[in-house]
């Protein structure tokens, strides 16, 4: 009798294999950049050219960089959820302009608002590709030390705020005191 | 007529024939260099169309890392020194061959594995099959 359940188990076995791979994402890399340094970057600052934006301009503080741009309809749709990060928990937003235009990208932030601390402009995507961006939006949460500790790409709504970020900006907050 | 007809069909025929990179000609300073951005841009995947290679795909970003590959290769850069620029980025997913170590040995041996086991299976089977008498696999004379 066992022996005509082994093929059915088998089946099973893979019929749940495949089932939960079917539920993953498959545009979704993990980063290779998750626990190593922010890639060095100086770029012009999108609101101000005569001012630089670098990639050690928020050391000592845990900061979220976030790429967007006019033309990426996604990026519409988390902004909401950048204003609530910067408002309401105080987390300052490094912008990194992704392949755009500066008239058209000011534009939209004058339409949907504004709660980037600085922006970095990064026309042909160079400093993206240092970051292993693939796309708009992409997010990066930095700790203290300067180190990528996570990677959300698409938009970020209404769970990954209250799932994943709002979590590991306290925690990563609270390691700060504690040293390297 | 006939003649010239056909040869101007032919030309027609083999200039679409002719291998194309999917999109802007890039500035290649000789054959050498040609061929060593060819081979590493079959081997590399475009990160945004991901079924794609490099060599294939009109994604922006794939122009993008063509540039790169391009000058990185004109800058003097090995093959290797080109693949870990772009795996310390965006990982090993955007090699198309992926390197054979801890991580990836399932995915290159599996499918052997796999095919192993079955043989095996197959084989017991059949075999435990054949020891048997005849007799005692026919059911009874019972009508269906």
């Amino acid at each position: 009798m066992i022996r005509y359940l082994i093929p059915v188990l088998l089946f099973a076995a893979l019929a749940v294999l495949l089932f939960t791979g079917l539920g993953k994402d498959p545009r979704v890399i993990p980063s290779a950049l998750i626990d190593r340094p922010v890639p060095e970057f100086s770029l012009p600052e999108l609101r101000d050219p005569q001012q630089q934006v670098s990639h050690q301009d928020h050391l000592g503080d845990v900061h979220m960089v976030s790429v967007w741009a006019s033309w990426c309809p996604s990026c519409r749709v988390q902004h909401p959820a950048l204003h609530e990060l910067a408002r309401e928990h105080g987390l300052p937003l490094v912008g990194l302009n992704y392949k755009d235009e500066p008239g058209e990208a000011l534009r939209w932030l004058n339409q949907f608002g504004d709660p980037y601390q600085s922006i970095a402009y990064d026309p042909d995507g160079r400093v993206a590709m240092d970051f292993g961006v693939y796309g708009a939006p992409e997010t990066f949460v930095v700790d203290a030390q300067g180190k990528i500790r996570y990677k959300h790409i698409g938009p970020i709504d209404r769970a990954t705020i209250d799932d994943t970020l709002r979590p590991m900006i306290a925690e990563l907050r609270a390691e700060r005191v504690d040293g390297p | 007529m006939a003649l010239r007809l056909r040869a101007s069909l032919l030309l027609g025929v083999l200039l679409f024939t002719l291998p194309a990179l999917a999109i802007d000609p890039m500035p290649f300073r000789d054959d050498v260099e040609r061929q060593r951005f060819r081979a590493l841009a079959d081997e590399l995947r475009c990160m945004v169309c991901q079924n794609q290679n490099l060599a294939d795909s009109d994604a922006p970003l794939a122009q993008d890392m063509r540039n790169e590959v391009l000058r990185m290769i004109q800058a003097g850069q090995s093959d290797a020194e080109i693949k870990s620029f772009l795996t310390d980025r965006y990982g090993e997913f955007v090699l198309y061959r992926p390197p054979v170590n801890r991580a990836t040995w399932l995915l290159w041996f599996g499918p052997f594995i796999l095919l192993l086991a079955g043989a095996i299976a197959l084989f017991v089977i059949v075999r435990r099959r054949a020891r048997a008498l005849p007799s005692k696999e026919i059911p009874s004379e019972e009508p269906w």
